[in-house]
């Protein structure tokens, strides 16, 4: 009647009823672990893989995301070889691609892309670090929010673009101006929904912990951070896309290397090649940077969720 | 033969890692609590004046909405009175005093933490970590959830979460150990056991215990002392009830535990105790005179 491999209550139907684990797998409830005999792991990956669906499917994933794209590349090869369309409004795809090699030859390709990436990073980092700092002060502490969240509040609602005569003035059209552009973009998402995040931290745990003597850092790490995570990722996410965003604005006005200028640049000078590949550019770097947000994404649900 | 909760085995388990800290009185002066609501304020509890000795077990019963879990905040300093004081051997009841532990009605684990980590979380401020993962392994074992610590709280049901919340407040050995309904999620089996383990705890290390229950039962077989709270009866020539509940009722439950559950005297103080819980047994609230037998549908 006893069963070895649970050491302590091991009697009574009840509780065998009652112990079993079910978690709902993407709206399939599985029983992961069923009462004693479970081992450690065993609740971690479904039991059952053998009938994971399509739709879970990594290769199914992949080339589900890749039909869109492919399609849009074929229609453009199609309607720009029938000649419906002239090329000084839709150039070829292999027009463009000579346009990067172009460019590439000339050591312009590599250096714009790097530098439109680092301005991002750099701002990104500055923007999303003051955001989560900022939204701490303000989501933890009432007096924080008392003072800041009106001018804070105000500040947001300056149109980006109003900036950026003023930082130009202040720091000139070197990096600090773009990077300082950037990193206001970048700042507010993270801010506005990480602090609201973290004033709505589930109550009932906020006093368990607090009754089990845990205060301030201490507290912020075992409870609220933990708690407010996916908001941070969304706000990353977020903060991320309008950093790509200020940064065209950035580049768009004033200089002379990035994306951003050889958008401009181009236009003057009716390059509709290279118009097109800019924006392919940036639509590419923007969704390999949203992938590393991903990557951080998986790495936290994983040690928090 | 397979209840392995053996009072040797919880006797060395709670005295064993954790030096426990001596148990103290609490006192209830003058105590009452009103919430503020639209319009005015609302008495919830009223002139609770009670003395907790040290050491003992006081179980507190009342219909529900009446104040326990109030009044238990209260006591360790989760919540403030508006009138009164509490104090915990010779000081005041410190805001989050940290010579409580609390045992929640809910059982409000962490969900990002295992199961073991969420026990941890219990231990004293100060507990050296060797020390600290044996006693919650020890703790985990002793509430039947050895083979589920690595588990997160969203992977075990909700009577293995009450246990595990248990366990988390046991790991504290506080002086004062408040518990809302810590059973009341569990099945009669396992109630039965972790009444046992909580008395085997409380052997190993007597710690004064607040015991809210909603189970006339349990709050005798466990406590040295009954408290019913509840608000004035319905009473026509006293004009209109008095709103706020305090104590209407106080019990001394006689003999040593483990009591015999069959016995005459209980059964009789039963009978008191759901009749001050306004509960209709054998129709007695019709004029049929009340027995002492035990009544066929408890409650
Ligand atoms: N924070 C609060 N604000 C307003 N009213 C409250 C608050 N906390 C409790 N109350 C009120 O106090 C009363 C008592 O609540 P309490 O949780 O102490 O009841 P209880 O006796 O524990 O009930 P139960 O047995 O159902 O758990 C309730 O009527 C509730 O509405
Ligand atoms: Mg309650």
């Amino acid at each position: 009647m006893t069963d070895a491999s649970h050491p302590v209550l091991s009697t009574g139907p009840a509780i065998h009823d009652g112990d079993d684990v079910r978690v709902a797998v993407n709206g399939m409830n599985t029983v992961v672990a069923r009462g004693r005999g479970a081992g450690r792991e065993a609740s971690v990956t479904p039991t059952e893989p053998a009938r994971r669906r399509l739709v879970d499917r990594r290769w199914f994933r992949i080339a589900g995301g890749a039909i869109i794209p492919v399609a849009l590349l074929a229609t453009w090869q199609l309607v720009s070889t029938s000649g419906a369309v002239p090329v000084s409004l839709l150039p070829s795809p292999e027009m463009v691609w000579l346009a990067a090699v172009d460019l590439a030859q000339r050591d312009l390709l590599g250096l714009y892309v790097a530098i439109s990436t680092q301005r991002v990073f750099i701002g990104f980092a500055f923007g999303a670090f003051f955001g989560l700092a900022v939204a701490a002060i303000v989501g933890l502490s009432k007096l924080g929010d008392i003072l800041l969240s009106p001018t804070l509040g105000a500040i947001r609602a300056v149109p980006s673009l109003a900036w950026v005569p003023l930082l130009i003035l202040w720091f000139g059209i070197a990096e600090d101006s773009k990077v300082i552009l950037i990193a206001i973009g970048a700042f507010f998402p993270v801010y506005t929904i990480v602090a609201a995040a973290l004033r709505h931290v589930d109550r009932h745990l906020l006093e368990a912990g607090r009754a089990f003597g845990l205060r301030g850092l201490r507290l912020l790490g075992a409870v609220q951070l933990p708690a407010v995570i996916p908001s941070v990722i969304s706000a990353l996410r977020l903060a991320l896309a309008q950093a790509w965003l200020f940064l065209v604005a950035a580049e768009l006005i004033a200089s002379s290397m990035g994306l951003g200028f050889l958008l401009v640049d181009s236009g003057n000078n009716g390059r509709i090649d290279r118009i097109f590949l800019a924006i392919i550019l940036l639509a590419v770097l923007g969704k390999l940077t949203d992938a590393l947000v991903g990557l951080f994404e998986r790495w936290a649900v994983k040690r928090w969720a | 033969m397979s209840a392995k909760i053996a009072p040797k085995a919880a006797n060395t388990a709670a005295s064993s890692v954790i030096s426990g800290t001596a148990a103290l009185p609490v006192e209830f002066a003058g105590l009452g609590r009103s919430f503020p609501t639209a319009d005015g304020t609302r008495p919830v509890l009223r002139d609770v004046d009670l003395v907790v000795d040290a050491g003992e077990i006081l179980a507190i019963l009342g219909p529900s909405g009446c104040g326990k879990s109030t009044l238990l905040r209260i006591a360790g300093g989760l919540d403030r009175p508006t009138a009164g004081r509490v104090t915990i051997g010779d000081r005041a009841v410190a805001s989050y005093d940290v010579r409580c532990a609390v045992g929640f009605q809910e059982p409000r684990l962490l969900p990002w933490r295992s199961v073991a980590q969420n026990v941890a979380l219990g231990l004293p401020r100060g507990t050296a970590r060797g020390a600290g993962r044996q006693h919650v392994e020890r703790l985990l074992e002793l509430v039947g959830l050895a083979d589920f610590a690595g588990h997160r709280p969203r992977e075990i049901s909700g009577g293995m979460a009450q246990r595990a919340s248990l366990a988390r407040a046991l790991a504290r050995n506080p002086s004062v150990l408040l518990l809302d309904e810590p059973f009341g999620a569990l099945d009669a089996l396992t109630r039965l056991k972790m009444q046992d383990l909580l008395l085997d705890v409380h052997a190993a290390e007597p710690t004064t215990v607040l015991l809210v229950t909603h189970d006339v039962d349990e709050a005798l077989q466990l406590a040295d002392r009954i408290i019913v709270l509840g608000t004035e009866p319905d009473d026509d020539e006293r004009g209109p009830v008095r709103p706020g509940a305090d104590i209407r009722q106080t019990v001394v439950v006689p003999g040593t535990r483990p009591r015999d559950r069959g016995s005459a005297e209980l059964a009789e103080l039963r009978g008191r105790l759901l009749d001050g819980l306004g509960i209709d047994r054998h129709g007695s609230a019709r004029g049929i005179p009340s027995t002492t037998t035990i009544p066929a549908f408890p409650y």
